[in-house]
């Protein structure tokens, strides 16, 4: 895999490769030190043109515990405040010399735009409303930890889909794996054609909640409300929120899962977040394995994937 | 607006080409005297020593003429020139064009008329101009129309956007009517586009791009048609995109109503899905649409709902044009690729052909006494000489244009312009400027 920029460029032998690998990096991560030299002398740098502290350090975390060098580009503190253009930032740190850039950036495409002025691997970290490829990955790993397989499970997604990147890699994602996917959301918050998106559409959370095992949820964002996309935060909640009623009606064994962070009493009730259905903390925990699997299926090919770190130093001496 | 220089005027005979203009097609030579008028056009024209035009195999045709042209001067010299628009513009045939307002400042007082006129007559074409509608193309306020046609402006737009206020529409209708100029509209209702990058459909959902919904143009098409039938004033459509656009104008003028409406060439040559590379040349106001909206735009051209093929020649410098999707400006180049991409992806007559490029645009930007032919003694010669079969493939990268934004990079062509002719003067000759 030379890049990650879409998970629409992962078919499910694909997924199922980076699944046995994040397995392998998970029980790394469980290790008193959890760290394995396979990418060691490699430089992963995080471009982070957009802010985003979560999904950062999981990156950051995962390079390290591959024993990778890592570097940080962040927009607040860089030349870019001073009009300097993506592709002359690209082209500095490349002539750097590293091997990998992890770019997020508030444009949709721009991961994509930049695999044309480098050479080296590009992971999408999450582009504008276009996709948020590892975020899907860990999602789908996730599932995978509870279901075994995706395949016939029912995922319904609700809320912002329209401006959702973890939205649209998603649905390719469940569905890629087998999942059946429906969208749960106003026509205001659906993107304006699902003309070939494998998905059914309803607006009615409570006709299907007793009837999936996963329920998504996506992060509400405050600014929508001056969009006329809902009356408000208030009548959204009440359509489209968790609050007990709704979790006590899933299934048992139904998994609800939000990208972070969340709204507490907007997507989700505030006492609703302790409840067991939450795989909140999974998600988090397994962000780092899945990315190191995707950082060491880019850049590993031929390194000892899991060697404590003195047996490689060993070796190599 | 002429060009004055005789230096390098003298007899030249366009020899072996087939004349084709509104009236027909017919195998002829074409002499052209020293005054910079047509002297002749016979079946065989000895030349007596005179230069001789090659035109075997080719088209001698009257000069395009472009209702719709980005120049970026006074402003965005970085971007292009009068000059160097002109030298796109000989470059594919057009011996005339029509410059748009939205410069800095903009062309809406008769002191930037001026500036942008005295610049055109150095220029190797013909180089006319609108006038903004509102004043700063602002929307607010009526510019000074009258001030400006006494230049001899003959079209008003504010193009780069749409005249919002329906009252102000109106009124600049009923005032311009009197003056005897013609109203364009860029047709999109801000309200409805403003926040959008492209085409609102299956690509913009799939991309994640947010879009511009194609009700954006059709309801100020509406609007615009139904305050020219009610004023009585000449209207306009600026680069028609959309299926419901050209069905309101058919039925408008099938109603007689005086409405004319444009098509550029990348509405009829492109779709939304260009812009899964995320690559902004492809982004353009109004966007690239649907398969559906093309084939209606080419219907349109066909049976003449759509009278003019206007290039919308959009020039933006490389920086520009590598900014995030959603930021980099709307724009794409059009003058030297509009003649080849109308005769590969049209089947349409070479007649009609000529009409939309040449002489629909002239009479419609009321130059007809000096463009758009027809082809005769004592005729102005504004002309070009193409070979309609000629293959080649585009390449950004040798364009005249000072910018490189041709979205269309590797794609085989057919037709090139060999020579072209202003006020009897080659200024292009077999593909090679003569300034």
């Amino acid at each position: 895999m030379k890049h990650l920029l879409s998970v629409a460029d992962l078919d499910a032998d694909d997924f199922e490769e980076l699944f046995r690998l994040s397995d392998s990096f998970a029980e790394v991560s469980a290790r008193r030190i959890p760290k394995v030299p396979a990418l060691r002398g490699r430089t992963v740098v995080s471009l982070f043109f957009e802010d985003s502290t979560r999904t950062r350090l999981s990156f950051e975390t995962a390079a390290k515990r591959l024993g990778a060098d890592t570097m940080t580009f962040s927009v607040a503190s860089s030349s870019m405040r001073k009009g300097e253009s993506v592709r002359d930032t690209i082209e500095t740190i490349d002539a750097m010399g590293v091997d990998a850039m992890v770019v997020r950036h508030g444009s949709a495409g721009v991961p994509q735009r930049i695999t044309d002025w480098t050479d080296v691997s590009v992971v999408n970290a999450g582009d504008g409303w276009h996709e948020h490829p590892t975020q899907a990955l860990l999602d789908a790993y996730t599932l995978r930890g509870r279901f075994g397989s995706l395949a016939g499970r029912r995922v319904a997604i609700v809320g912002d889909i329209a401006h959702s990147r973890v939205a649209r890699s998603n649905v390719v994602a469940f569905s890629t794996l087998g999942a059946e996917v429906i969208l749960v959301a106003p026509a205001t918050l659906l993107p304006p054609s699902l003309d070939g998106w494998p998905v059914k559409v309803t607006e009615d959370l409570d006709g299907v909640i007793d009837s999936v095992d996963v329920l998504y949820l996506l992060r509400m964002q405050r600014e929508r409300m001056t969009e006329h996309l809902v009356p408000s935060l208030r009548e959204y909640s009440r359509r489209f929120g968790l609050d007990h009623a709704r979790a006590d009606r899933l299934r048992d064994g139904a998994v609800v899962l939000h990208p972070g962070p969340m709204n507490r009493g907007v997507e989700i009730a505030g006492d609703v977040v302790d409840r067991a259905e939450l795989a909140v903390v999974d998600q988090v925990r397994n962000g780092v394995a899945v990315r190191m699997a995707v950082l060491w299926s880019m850049l590993g090919a031929g390194t000892d994937l899991v060697a404590e770190p003195d047996e490689q130093q060993g070796a190599q001496q | 607006m002429t060009n004055t220089e005789t230096t390098t005027r003298g007899a030249v005979v366009i020899r072996g080409g087939l004349v084709v203009d509104r009236t027909g097609e017919r195998r002829a030579d074409v002499a052209v005297s020293a005054d910079g008028c047509i002297a002749e056009v016979a079946a065989e024209i000895d030349p007596h020593g005179a230069p001789v035009l090659d035109a075997a195999g080719c088209v001698v045709a009257p000069g395009f003429v472009d209702l719709h042209t980005h120049l970026r001067q006074p402003g965005k010299e970085e971007a292009e020139t009068i000059e160097s628009g002109a030298w796109c513009a000989v470059t594919g045939g057009y011996t005339a064009v029509v410059a748009m307002p939205n410069t800095t400042p903009p062309i809406d007082s008769a002191a930037v008329v001026r500036e942008v006129l005295e610049l055109g007559r150095a220029a190797l074409c013909d180089v006319y101009t609108t006038g903004a509608i509102t004043e700063g193309r602002a929307g607010e306020r009526l510019a000074p129309l009258a001030e400006m046609a006494d230049l001899g402006v003959r079209m008003f737009t504010d193009d780069g956007t749409g005249v919002q206020d329906d009252r102000l529409m109106r009124r600049a209708f009923e005032y311009a009517r009197g003056l005897g100029v013609t109203l364009a509209q860029h047709c999109e209702v801000d309200a409805l586009a403003a926040g959008g990058h492209m085409h609102e459909g299956e690509w913009s959902a799939r991309l994640g791009i947010p879009g511009q919904p194609a009700e954006s143009e059709d309801l100020m098409v509406a609007r615009d048609l139904l305050l020219a039938e009610r004023t009585g004033a000449p209207a306009h459509f600026q680069h028609l995109s959309t299926a419901r656009s050209v069905a309101m104008v058919r039925e408008a003028k099938a109603r007689g109503l005086a409405v004319t409406a444009e098509a550029t060439t990348h509405h009829f040559t492109l779709t939304h899905a260009a812009c899964a590379s995320y690559d902004p040349v492809f982004k353009v106001n109004p966007p690239l649409r649907t398969d559906e909206d093309v084939a209606a735009v080419r219907a349109g051209l066909a049976d003449g709902t759509i009278d003019v093929i206007a290039t919308d020649h959009a020039p933006h410098t490389q920086e520009s044009k590598e900014l995030p999707f959603d930021q980099a400006p709307p724009g794409m180049l059009g003058l030297e690729t509009a003649l080849a991409l109308a005769l590969t992806e049209l089947d349409l007559p070479l007649v009609r052909l000529v009409e939309l490029l040449s002489s629909r645009p002239a009479e419609i930007g009321r130059m007809a006494d000096r463009h758009g032919g027809p082809i005769a003694a004592g005729r102005p010669a504004n002309l070009c000489v193409f070979d309609p079969q000629t293959r080649w493939t585009v390449e950004p990268a040798k364009s005249r244009s000072r910018s490189r934004n041709i979205p269309y990079a590797g794609r085989e062509v057919r037709g090139r312009v060999r020579h072209t002719l202003v006020d009897g003067r080659p200024v292009l000759v077999d593909g090679e400027l003569r300034p």
